[in-house]
Parts: C-alpha cells; structure tokens; sequence
C-alpha cells in the first residue's frame, strides 16, 4: 500500500520535472519501487528482472542518449487542456469499470482454477524442476520464448544498423 | 584523485563477485528465482560497470566488439539448434523429452541448453548496445 | 467500514489506473522526445501491474514447489510479464537509437522545432 502511493508521488514528479537528468534518475527509483512491489505480489522472478532491466539498463542508456543530446526539456508554448481532459476521462471510465473485478487475493476467480493448477501439479514430475516459472517458460511454453530471444537479437542488430559507424560531425552534405 | 583511485579498487575487487553471481543466478534458476534473462542482464551490467570506471578502450580491450557482436546471434542459434535437434532424433520441433534416455533428464538437460542460449543473447545485446551508443560520441 | 471495503479490495486497481493514464499524459502532452520514452516506460510498467496483481492469492507463496507449502500464487502472469519487460527494454533502446540519429539530422529532439524545420523546406 505505502509503495504504490510512493510510486504515484514518483509519477507525479516525473511528469512535472524539465530537468532531463532528474527525470531519468526518478524513473530509476521508480524501476526500484515497482521491484518491491512486485515482491510483495508474490512474482520473484519477475522483480528481478525488473530490478535489473528497468533500474540498471534502462537508465544506463537513457543517460548515454542525454549524453548525446541536451538535457533540459522547453516550457510547453501552449497549455495541454485537451490531453490533460482525455486522460482524466479515460481515468474516470476505467475506475468505473474496476468495480466489476473481484477483490484483491481472492482465490476463487477463473484465472486460478482452470489452467494453472495443472502446470502446478504436472512441473515436478514431467520436467523435474520445482520452479514453475521457469519449466513453464522453457519447457511448456518455449515457442513464446523463442519468438522473445528474436525480438531481442532483432532490436540488437537494429541498434547497430542505426548507430554504428563513426559520427559525422553536423554535415549532412556527404550522404549520398 | 583520492576518489578515482577508491573507485578502481573497489570495483577491481567486486567485479569477480557480479560474474560468480550471474553464473549461479543462471545455473540455479531451476530451483529459485533466475534464468537466463536476469543472468544476461547481469552480465552486461559488470561489463559496463569496468567501462565507465575504466574507460572504453580498456573494456574494448578485455571484451572486444567483434565478441560481443558474434554473441548476438548465436543464442539464437544455440536456441533453435536445441529445436532442429529434438527433431533430428525423432520428436516433434523442440521437445526436450527425446534428447536423452529418459523423458524427465531430457526436459532438464533441454531446459539447461536452452537457458544458456538466452543468456548469450541478452548479454551480447546489451553489451552492444552500450558500446554503440558510448562509442557515437568521438 | 462500508466506506473502506471497495478502497481495500481495489487500491492496487486504482494506482494502476493513475499510473497508466499519467503515462498516457506524458506521451501525448509532451514535445521531448526523450521524455515521451519515460512516459511510454512508464505506461508499460503500469500494465505489469495490472496484470499480476490478480495473480496474488492471499496466503499464497512465491510459485517454486516446496516442501511445506499449498497455495501457490498464480504462475502464468509471471511468464507473461518476464517476456513482456525483456522486449519493452528492447523497443525502448531501439526508440533511444532513433532520437539520437533525428537528433544527429536536425539539430534538437523537441517535436514543435522538427515539425517547423520539416514545413519549412
């Protein structure tokens, strides 16, 4: 409860900051909340790798792309009255709508008696191994896995197309 | 120039500790929180923690780029050869229970290659992508 | 107690919401490209949100078979989410490669000067 109203006061600094620098160490706090929020919603493996990802790489690269641009943000030249209703409109419909999901931890809702009670029961004696995030993202489910170590070579290759080679400086009249 | 030189101490002396960790979060995600994703990620993280303490010509000289930019793709491989060779040997397209003699160490054994293929990807990836974007502004 | 029944059983639910439409602010209302990509981070961490705090059961434990233990929370959001962030890090660098290459063609990364530099020519 005091880690999510932490992170909604992360939020609310993070949108009205213009320093870019503070904007990027905010989001990396913010990558540290969500971690112990999620160990405390039971998903270990999960916070890990958000740990890791969002609180290490993340901001490693943000701060090497402000370092390669500037780091202050320009004043807004209008005032966003359109956006600013849009989104407290969505957020209106959405409370609305949380009103038809079940209370938090129930254990009688659908998600919970239909599928993951086979894999819970089935890990240990047709893979042998006792965590079933793991069995289940290599073994049961590893075509999805598969398709994500793909995604992650494509954004690689992609990165290095863009960037690689030495930088010109400014000039744009050697690109033929 | 006190601060530089505490600085190079200590992360001469915890850099082996982030690998040893990496290698055990890889090797025992089986049996607690881990896998091959946080292992990579760890990884790329000790090698970037050596660049920016130590400069990236030194980095460049200890993992060089034509290393790291052969690791990409051969994850990829490692992953989809686990497949191929599920079904050389009589299975369906990855399914690790035809691998070895007996259907429960087949899944062990398919899941253990397959880990390690993801880490080689994850960690090449991000060690490139890092080296990329320090290595634009000369 | 009436009051703080709906509060207690839906909070996780509400915070998500703001989360995710404050990020859908930044994205939308904000001319930095760079802060457009914190907004779109943040958007993404808040549908992680949404989709395990379901997954809880209360009284359950961390979903790796013990010894002991019963009631496991639900695994099947975990593995989900575990590619989920693993490919938004992917996307958010290759969005971070693009904004230094417009940054490299026009001069600055501010969405209001590129659209008067590209009418202009």
């Amino acid at each position: 409860m005091v880690l999510l109203t932490l992170m909604a006061a992360v939020t609310v600094g993070v949108v009205r900051l213009r320093n870019l620098f503070a904007v990027v160490i905010l989001g990396g706090i913010y990558s540290f909340l969500m971690a112990s929020v999620l160990i405390v919603l039971d998903a270990v493996d999960v916070a890990m790798t958000e740990a890791s990802v969002g609180a290490g790489i993340a901001t490693v690269l943000m701060l090497g792309t402000l370092y390669l641009t500037k780091v202050e943000e320009h004043r807004p030249v209008h005032t966003p009255l359109l956006p600013l209703f849009v989104a407290v409109v969505t957020a209106a419909v959405l409370v609305y709508g949380t009103y038809g999901l079940p209370p938090f931890g129930a254990a009688d809702t659908p998600m919970h008696l239909h599928v993951a009670p086979y894999y819970l029961a089935q890990s240990i004696e047709q893979t042998g191994v006792p965590n079933v995030v793991t069995s289940v993202l290599a073994s049961y489910r590893g075509y999805d896995t598969l398709g994500e170590v793909t995604v992650i070579f494509t954004a690689g290759i992609g990165v290095l197309l863009l960037l690689k080679g030495r930088r010109r400086d400014g000039e744009k009249g050697d690109k033929a | 120039m006190r601060y530089d030189t505490i600085l190079r101490i200590g992360a001469k002396l915890i850099l082996p500790f982030i690998l040893l960790f990496a290698l055990y979060v890889q090797f025992h995600g089986d049996f607690g929180p881990g896998g091959g994703f946080q292992a990579g990620v760890v990884s790329a993280a000790m090698v970037i923690l050596y660049a920016i303490i130590f400069g990236l010509a030194a980095a460049q000289r200890v993992v060089p780029p034509i290393l790291v930019e052969t690791m990409v793709p051969l994850g990829v491989l490692i992953y989809a050869g686990v497949g191929v060779a599920a079904m050389l040997l009589g299975g369906d397209y990855l399914n690790y229970s035809v691998l070895l003699h007996d259907p429960v160490h087949g899944q062990e054994f398919g899941i253990l290659l397959v880990e390690i293929g993801v880490l080689v990807t994850v960690a090449g990836t991000m060690t490139a992508i890092f080296y990329t974007f320090v290595g634009r502004g000369r | 107690m009436e009051i703080l029944e709906p509060i207690l059983h839906h909070y996780n639910h509400w915070i998500t919401i703001f989360l995710m439409v404050s990020g859908l602010y930044i994205v939308v209302a904000r001319g930095n490209m760079v802060k457009k990509l914190v907004g779109l981070a943040l958007f993404q961490t808040s549908v992680y949100l949404l989709y395990i705090s379901p997954g809880k059961i209360l009284g359950g434990t961390p979903p790796i078979l013990a010894e002991g233990f019963s009631v496991y929370s639900n695994p099947l959001p975990h593995v989900l989410i575990l590619t989920a962030i693993v490919v938004g890090v992917a996307t958010l660098a290759l969005g971070l490669a693009l904004v230094v290459r417009i940054n490299e063609e026009f001069g600055t990364i501010e969405e209001d000067e590129i659209f008067e530099m590209i009418s202009e020519e």
